[in-house]
């Protein structure tokens, strides 16, 4: 079984087609949807996370992109600014997916990017925005 | 015998001065008790690094030719009070930006202001001046607008009216909608627990009843040396007290000054808090000496020791009722789970303990390197135990 996180994009002429229930139903994928939108004319965004045999899942994603489904994985797209970090914790307590983990003999926080879904609490948490989501 | 601020400051001097933080402080109390580490420790030093909104830098921004009286001013847009002589203005932390859109789209993001012109400042970066005048005959110019950075004006003076609280409320949020706070953000129905305090490092629940810290003291402030030049706004000694005269609630404050172009942008930021506004978030760290018995006492001071009260912003803070919903301890909270009316909560702070640990590190090694001495204060501040 092979996971990823992916942030997809949907050109305007695509919106309109089923292409989840496809990856479902053709290439025997689970879907998990993280966050979807849909920009009036312009494109829609899906950040998911796909999981299949690996194989399945290759081939997914190889018809998402002859479709011209723009992706990207996930991680490549939250960016933490270690720098800006003052370590407080204040965006600890409001992860739903425990992606910040605090040293507690240290007291810093590192960010585990892989268990990141991209909800942007923490976005809004952060006083100094050491938190980026790109899309 | 108890010892006497020059007896330490020879010691300093002379680089036989033990000085540990107020964490070591804990261990070799624990182990020595409180009668040998009081021969034995000189100093004990403590650190805080949080947001603290009553601050703000006096600045004097230099003559121009021809001369002006500011009636306004702004840096980077974001308004200075001119109510002073005729190039001198203070700006505070809080306040926003002139086209900041603030709550009218909620939560407001609150971008930038006065704390972020200060931290601006501090790293050097170009700040755009403008000020408007009446003109007058010995002030005739009208108008300025300019680029500055704080190397071109002749002083920066950080003045903060109220900073380094003593003890603070563990804020949470009872009602069933996502609240935007100066504590942060809090989730409905006690979904998290917020906290601002460094605890058993924070300098002024090390010496609980102002034996040491009054006027004239010297300390840590935004990586340079400043002063504390009286008790902060809102400080109030008599808040209930633990044994050991830890306060219970929010209790002593400081008001501090230093100069803000020997400061570094590692302890000094602006920061943004969403749906609430901005501030400044601070560094401060003070240096106590273990005079005797009682102040190896109090500095041995830990986390478990120390209660907050949790407090419901939802409804009860806003509406001024003094409702308490339960008390905590700081060691609890550093783990990170606070349990409240039966329900287990995740704490999480806005302070930095680490930040504060590395306060208390560069303060005790300022003084064993002879750089910093203690100042013993030329008035203590209003409760101090004598």
């Amino acid at each position: 079984m092979t996971k990823k996180r992916l942030v997809l994009r949907f050109p305007p002429e695509l919106v309109e087609q089923p292409i989840t229930y496809q990856l479902i139903r053709d290439y025997d994928l689970m879907i998990n949807i993280l966050q979807a939108t849909v920009t009036p004319r312009e494109e829609g965004r899906l950040v998911v996370e796909i999981s299949g045999e690996r194989k399945a899942l290759e081939k997914g994603l190889n018809y998402l992109s002859q479709l011209g489904v723009g992706m990207q994985p996930l991680a490549q797209d939250v960016l933490w600014h270690q720098d800006k970090c003052i370590h407080c914790t204040a965006c600890i307590p409001l992860c739903p997916a425990g992606a910040f983990v605090l040293d507690r003999e240290k007291h810093l926080i590192s960010f585990e990017k892989e268990r990141c879904i991209a909800c942007g609490l923490c976005v809004r948490a952060c006083p100094y925005k050491a938190i980026e989501i790109l899309f | 015998m108890p010892k006497t601020y020059s007896q330490i400051n020879q010691k300093i001097a002379m680089g036989e001065v033990v000085v540990v933080t107020a964490e070591e402080m804990i261990e070799i109390v624990k182990t020595k008790g409180v009668k040998k580490a009081s021969r034995e420790v000189d100093v004990v030093t403590t650190g805080t690094f949080g947001p603290m909104c009553s601050s703000g830098v006096f600045l004097n921004l230099g003559h121009s030719k021809p001369r002006i009286k500011f009636r306004k001013v702004w840096l980077n847009n974001v308004p200075a009070y001119t109510g002073l002589a005729a190039v001198d203005v203070y700006l505070g932390a809080t306040e926003l930006s002139e086209d900041d859109p603030e709550n009218k789209v909620f939560p407001g993001e609150f971008r930038y202001g006065g704390g972020h012109v200060i931290e601006d400042l501090v790293a050097g970066r170009p700040v755009k001046l403008k000020g408007l005048a009446y003109g007058t005959n010995c002030y005739p110019n009208r108008e300025i607008e300019k680029t500055i950075t704080i190397r071109d004006i002749p002083q920066a003076i950080l003045t903060n009216p109220r900073n380094a609280y003593q003890n603070y409320n563990v804020a949470v949020n009872k009602s069933d909608r996502v609240i935007y706070t100066y504590m942060g953000i809090l989730q409905p129905r006690m979904g998290n627990a917020n906290y601002c305090s460094a605890g058993q490092l924070s300098p002024l629940l090390n010496d609980p009843l102002y034996r040491t810290i009054g006027v004239g003291t010297r300390i840590f402030l935004g990586g340079a040396q400043g002063y504390v030049w009286g008790a902060g706004t809102q400080h109030n000694p008599d808040v209930p007290r633990d044994k050991n005269g830890l306060p219970r609630a929010p209790a002593g404050t400081l008001a501090v000054t230093g100069n803000l172009k020997e400061m570094s942008l590692e302890w000094i930021r602006g920061a943004s808090f969403t749906g609430y506004g901005v501030t400044l978030t601070l560094g401060i760290g003070v240096a106590i000496p273990i005079l005797d018995e009682k102040m190896a006492e109090y500095t041995a001071v830990s986390d478990e020791d120390i209660h907050a009260q949790v407090v419901d912003y939802s409804k009860d803070y806003p509406q001024g009722k003094d409702k308490i919903l339960g008390t905590v301890n700081y060691h609890e909270l550093r783990e990170g789970k606070i349990t409240i009316e039966g329900k287990e909560i995740p704490a999480g702070g806005l302070s930095s303990y680490a930040r504060a640990r590395d306060i208390a590190d560069i303060l005790k090694q300022w003084i064993e390197k002879g750089e910093f001495l203690l100042s013993e204060p030329v008035a203590f501040l209003p409760g101090a135990e004598r």
